[in-house]
């Protein structure tokens, strides 16, 4: 059974490379899987700590369930959006797009 | 019993209204509604007349406004002057306008001519059945109206636009006196009902000026409207209508409105004897010299148009010399072979298209029909026994001789034998001799000759119920308490002899030796000079009231350019510079705060705005800032 210190450490790296990608990445493909690595950090947390702290392994479990979930619909949304952004500007580069500028 | 006597009224003016709104798809078939809707008006009138025979009077009233806790009334009054007067208007109405189809056949404005016609007849129905004198005011308003619309019916000749002003202009002279008239009636007595005025209502005011006064300023009303000395001038004029329109409103009904309302208000003329002196003296001159006129004129309407201003002289200086009833029953006789005389006129101008007698002659072989009714008009209107007008205009002799106005009666007599002779005169140019026209006359169609046989029957027959023969059962109808009646022999004896001098005068003059009047009008220049110029009255009033009030409508026109006019452009031009003034503000100061304020926010939001880059990351990154922050201050506090 690894510590609950380390799979926090890993969890942590993990969000802060979602976030160095949502904050870096041009593509917005690239943007959407940055945030699912973030989503998944959270639920490998929710995960770690309702195994360690042995209070009720299921409440976390079913966290983690629903967060997939919901990840997959709003990835469908996103994916949507992405498509109809990409028919309208023919690109989907985020720099590129700056219609809400002034 | 009658139960709608207002229908008399209301279906001429049903016809008015249908065939103004529909008369473009009726076309020729408005004549007809006119027809029908006449001739049902005569059919109730009838009937309301053969009740009031019975000694029926019919009133019905509504309150229109009350003053001073005194109402002033719209009502209905059938009594037996008003029946005579609703029996001549919707039956001679009725013959004229069928008659008008004939002579108004492919006018232009047929439509509307009878449009016309009808809102005459409702008009003067309404006039005849007036209840009060606000209400017959009206109604004498909308029969000028009428008559203004008509003797300008054909608008596009000079002569006729200004023929119908001058009419409208010289009734409403009389009509401001008529005004005036109620005003001061009203003022003196609190009523306006004519059912009020009696002797009882008059014997308290016995010898008011006010009340003088007011019968004066009344009968100037009927002086306008009667074609009276002085205002007669408009009558002849007013010639230049279409001539069913001369036989039906100038000459058998609305001219007869004057007559109307002296009779109307008898008691009040009856009772005061210097206004009764006054329509007297004018009735008396106004039949002497339109008689006068009607001696040299050349125009078979203006013969006739004298000849109507003469003999409604007549019936004024009866009803002045104390003859109600006389006066009345002229005024029945007179509107049948007067609108004879004019519907032959008519006839004799359609059939030969002039209207210069000196263009006519020997009509009588081409015309017969017309010819004969003629004749018989003729015979009526200068006093021929048995025919109507013998009959009235005796009654007006002895009625002035009766009353001891000798002047009058002698004035009246010479009058009587000048009717005569001008009146021959007209049917001897006319109809005798060899014919002077280059035309090809030709007797007029049968809708137009059966009006006139209708009427020649009446000539002859309506003088009847006046005469001794049927025991004055007219004048018994009019008058209950009737002052026995005789027949004066000397009167009868001066009448006969008057008219039968005039006929004989005529004969000689115009049918036995035709140079005798060239001889005569040389000899007598003077007289023949003023008969020809008619006095020359339009001419002095041309050179004295129509001048001066044309120089003072030039003066308040100069008073209304240099003052008026200058003022409100002197307020216009303020008005501008006071704008520029104002507008020069709006753009500099008001627009200027305005305008301030948008560049302060622009120029403040210019360096604000360069915070939205539009780039997604920027605002990511803020966003992540600004957690970071708060994730910081929550951890330190």
């Amino acid at each position: 059974m690894l510590p609950l210190s380390h799979i926090l450490i890993f969890t942590t790296l993990l969000f802060l490379i979602g976030l160095y990608g949502v904050l870096t990445r041009r593509n917005v493909v690239g943007i959407l899987i940055s945030i699912e690595i973030m989503l998944n950090a959270a639920n490998i947390n929710f995960v770690a700590f309702s195994a360690s702290l042995d209070v009720s392994p299921q409440i976390g479990q079913v966290f983690v369930i629903f967060i997939i979930v919901l990840a997959a619909a709003t990835a469908s949304v996103a994916l949507a959006i992405v498509l109809s952004i990409y028919r309208n500007q023919k690109t989907i580069y985020t720099d590129e797009i700056d219609l809400l500028k002034w | 019993m009658v139960t709608h006597p207002i229908l008399i009224l209301l279906l001429p003016f049903t016809a008015f209204a249908v065939i103004v709104f529909f008369g473009k798809w009726l076309k020729e078939k408005s004549a007809w509604v006119a027809i029908l809707a006449s001739l049902a008006s005569c059919a109730v009138a009838l009937q309301a007349a053969f009740h009031v025979t019975q000694g029926e009077t019919l009133s019905q009233s509504l309150t229109w406004m009350v003053i001073n806790q005194i109402p002033i009334e719209f009502g209905i009054v059938i009594d037996p002057l008003a029946a005579m007067m609703l029996f001549v208007v919707t039956f001679i109405g009725s013959l004229i306008i069928i008659y008008s189809v004939g002579y108004m056949h492919g006018d232009a404005r047929y439509p509307r001519f009878f449009a016309y016609l009808s809102l005459f007849m409702f008009s003067m129905l309404g006039l005849v059945l007036s209840a009060t004198l606000v209400q017959i005011y009206i109604f004498w308003e909308l029969v000028g109206l009428c008559s203004y619309f008509l003797i300008g019916f054909w608008f596009e000749k000079k002569e006729a636009a200004e023929a119908g002003r001058k009419a409208f202009i010289t009734n409403r002279i009389g009509d401001i006196g008529f005004f005036l008239g109620i005003v001061t009636f009203f003022y003196a007595t609190g009523t306006l009902r004519f059912s009020d005025i009696n002797s009882e209502l008059l014997h308290a005011h016995t010898g008011s000026f006010m009340l003088t006064l007011s019968a004066l300023l009344l009968f100037c009303g009927a002086v306008g409207k009667s074609a009276q000395f002085p205002l007669h001038v408009w009558l002849p004029d007013a010639m230049e209508g279409p001539t069913p329109v001369s036989a039906l409103i100038h000459a058998a009904t609305m001219v007869a409105a004057g007559v109307y309302l002296v009779a109307r208000l008898f008691p009040l003329f009856h009772g005061f004897p210097e206004a009764s002196q006054v329509v007297a003296i004018i009735g008396t001159l106004t039949a002497f010299m339109a008689a006068f006129f009607a001696l040299t004129q050349m125009d078979i309407k203006k013969v006739l148009a004298y000849s109507t201003i003469s003999q409604l002289g007549y019936m004024m200086a009866a009803l002045g010399t104390g003859g109600m009833t006389a006066g009345t029953f002229h005024l029945m006789t007179h509107a049948f072979f007067k609108a004879l005389l004019f519907l032959g006129a008519g006839s004799v101008i359609h059939g030969s298209g002039v209207q210069d007698m000196r263009e006519m002659g020997g009509l009588r072989s081409s015309m017969p029909v017309t010819f004969w009714t003629f004749a018989i008009a003729t015979l009526a209107i200068a006093g021929v026994p048995p025919l109507a007008g013998f009959w009235s205009k005796d009654e007006i002799l002895v009625s002035a001789f009766d009353s001891n106005h000798r002047v009058m009666f002698w004035i009246l007599a010479v009058t009587a034998g000048m009717t005569s002779f001008y009146m021959f005169r007209l049917l001897f140019l006319t109809f005798f001799g060899k014919t002077r026209g280059h035309g090809h006359p030709h007797e007029s169609p049968f809708v137009m000759t059966i009006p006139l046989i209708i009427l020649a029957l009446g000539s002859i027959v309506m003088g009847l119920p006046g005469s001794p023969l049927m025991n004055h059962w007219f004048q018994n109808f009019l008058a209950h308490h009737h002052e026995a009646l005789h027949m004066n022999f000397f009167v009868v004896t001066i009448s006969i002899a008057t008219s039968a001098l005039g006929l004989l005068t005529a004969y000689i003059f115009y049918v036995v030796n035709p140079n005798i009047p060239k001889r005569f009008a040389q000899k007598y220049w003077f007289l023949y000079a003023i008969s020809k110029n008619k006095l020359w009255i339009d001419e002095i009033y041309q050179a004295t009231f129509i001048r001066w009030f044309k120089s003072l409508a030039n003066l308040s026109f100069k008073f209304d350019e240099t003052v008026i006019d200058r003022a409100v452009n002197e307020a216009g031009f303020k008005t501008v510079l006071v704008s520029r003034i104002k507008n020069w503000i709006d753009q500099n100061i008001v627009d200027g705060l305005v305008n301030f304020t948008g560049w302060i926010t622009r120029t403040a939001s210019s360096v604000l705005r360069l915070v939205q880059t539009g780039y997604i990351h920027h605002y990511l990154f803020f966003l992540l800032l600004g957690i970071l922050m708060i994730v910081y201050s929550t951890l330190t506090s």
